[in-house]
């Protein structure tokens, strides 16, 4: 935890393979992510993308390689240091929550048993509900929701959490443009204020608002560097004909993530 | 009226039987709004078929059932879990093969005894007027253990049984969170089946939740509702089997389930979040 103070990475990713069962889902990835900074990663369906995520947030075990987190292993960080924002919810929306219910569970890794839900805690529910404009919808149950409502839901109770690392898997996906404008405002006020993140996107039009380096993944690295930069490449361009071709990968990757 | 109502207490096991079905249906309907929405119905029935084997044994070996059934229980409710981990296979899979099986030893042990033990029977359907002090007195203490596990781990629980994944990656450990459950269910079920018996114990734990979920949207008091609909249904039950001369466990049963039904049919769901 030292290394923080001294500007180490906040993720340092070396090597890091991971396979289920048979299918090789990343090969030997490769990258680091600093404070104040937002990395995409961009790839086709079944390139490994998610599984990075799970891996970082200590979901998915990895087969080889090294992943340090503010110089800890996931498992082994203080609770409430990372949020996940995973791609699909597969939570259960007749659960007896309201959207308010849903966020405040972003406190809860930060409080001890018996702790009070004090004022401070409140006041980063309201400001996430704000942030992401919610603040009409707070008393609403869950199912009652729009996707973009669900989706900024979700994304408000990883920003009450107050982690120190983001990672948002595919958070525009189907979501409405107003959706969209303010996880954008959210996310670079956030990375602006020093918070790393991570995440995860099928949109390049507008992949250089959003980041300050974009990565080309396809269970290896293919480039990585400025947007612009990386767009102008062709890497993704050309990784795009070749799923065409081998289009079956997402469904493998799915059926054996555990 | 006030007549009818203390007419049962002139008797010292009834008070007893009293202080028992409070606790026990209040214990059950609280840990069960977590059976409910884990979807774990199941599970009330497998952990407590399959205590039937620690009984067996206990009774073989001249001990307590109580502590045959806790041992046995609190194991199978730890082998479900590494189970349903280990094995790939999803929780209500991992319960039916070692329900099932600790079931059959228990079939199989008393099957080989030289005539079959009378008061085995009374573990099947439970009989809580026969309920001791020593007894009174195990319950509320495994209660308490219980009841205090299950406020310390409010937030876990809560969490993790909305959204574990996500709860995990924020540095919950959901992996604890969940065996903590279910041993305190199996405690829970331990305490319970002297009230009501292996046969209707799933009932306490599930009904009362699923009668609460009818009733409202949010969480918090879905748990109260469920606490107050199992306490009032044990109470109500007992005092209903005493004047019905009926067994006890089934009574309690059946009054849950008409709440159910009553609360499912008149429709009048609190919808409204405030």
């Amino acid at each position: 935890m030292t290394d923080v103070a001294t500007g180490a990475a906040a993720v340092a990713v070396s090597g890091l393979t991971v396979r289920y069962d048979r299918v090789l889902a990343l090969d030997g990835v490769s990258f680091t992510l600093q404070a104040g900074q937002a990395l995409g990663i961009v790839g086709p369906n079944g390139s490994g993308k998610s599984t990075l995520l799970k891996s970082i947030a200590g979901l998915v075990e990895p087969s080889a390689g090294r992943i340090d987190v503010f110089g800890s292993a996931p498992h082994s960080l203080a609770p409430g240091t990372i949020a996940y924002v995973p791609q699909i919810e597969a939570v259960d929306w007749s659960f007896p929550a309201s959207v308010y219910d849903v966020v405040a569970m972003g406190r809860y890794p930060r409080l001890r048993p018996l702790a009070r839900f004090s004022k401070h805690d409140r006041e980063m529910v309201d400001s996430a509900l704000e942030a992401l404009r919610l603040g009409d919808l707070r008393s609403r149950h869950i199912s009652q929701l729009s996707g973009g409502q669900q989706q900024r839901a979700f994304v408000a109770r990883a920003i009450a959490q107050e982690p120190r690392l983001l990672l948002l898997d595919e958070p525009t996906t189907g979501v409405d443009a107003a959706t969209e404008n303010a996880l954008l405002t959210v996310v670079r006020r956030l990375v602006a204020g020093g918070l790393p993140v991570l995440m995860t996107t099928h949109d390049l039009d507008r992949a250089s608002d959003w980041f300050d380096a974009l990565m080309v993944v396809d269970r290896r690295v293919l480039a990585e560097g400025p947007p612009d930069e990386v767009l102008a490449s062709g890497a993704y361009a050309g990784i795009r004909e070749h799923t065409h071709v081998h289009g079956h990968l997402r469904s493998q990757e799915h059926a054996h993530t555990p | 009226m006030s007549d009818l109502l203390l007419a049962p207490f002139q008797y010292e096991y009834m008070q007893r039987a009293f202080l028992a079905a409070l606790v026990v249906g209040t214990l059950c309907s609280t840990i069960g709004t977590y059976v409910v929405l884990r979807k774990l119905s199941f599970i009330g029935d497998g952990i407590a078929h399959a205590s039937f084997a620690g009984i067996v044994v206990a009774y073989l070996r001249g001990i307590d059932y109580y502590v045959g059934a806790a041992v046995v229980a609190v194991i199978t409710a730890l082998g479900i879990g590494y189970v349903n981990r280990r094995g790939k296979v999803s929780l209500d899979t991992a319960i039916g093969v070692l329900f099932t099986g600790a079931f059959a030893l228990g079939v199989f042990l008393m099957s080989r005894l030289p005539s079959y033990a009378v008061d085995l029977q009374g573990f099947l359907f439970g009989n809580i007027l026969a309920i001791s002090r020593s007894d009174v007195w195990l319950v509320l203490a495994l209660s308490a253990i219980v009841a205090i596990a299950l406020v310390m781990l409010y937030r876990p629980l809560l969490y993790t049984s909305f959204d574990p994944v996500v709860a995990q990656a924020s540095g919950i450990k959901a992996g604890f969170v969940e065996y903590a459950l279910l041993v305190l269910l199996a405690l829970t079920i331990i305490v319970s089946l002297e009230a009501v018996g292996i046969v209707l114990v799933a009932a306490l734990l599930v009904t009362p939740a699923a009668t609460a979920y009818q009733l409202t949207r949010r969480f918090t008091r879905m748990l109260a509702l469920s606490a107050a609909i199992g306490a009032a249904c044990a109470v109500g039950g007992l005092y209903l089997s005493y004047y019905l001369h009926a067994a006890s466990g089934a009574t309690i049963v059946l009054l849950v389930t008409l709440a159910f039904f009553t609360a499912m049919l008149s429709k009048r769901r609190l919808r409204s979040v405030p």
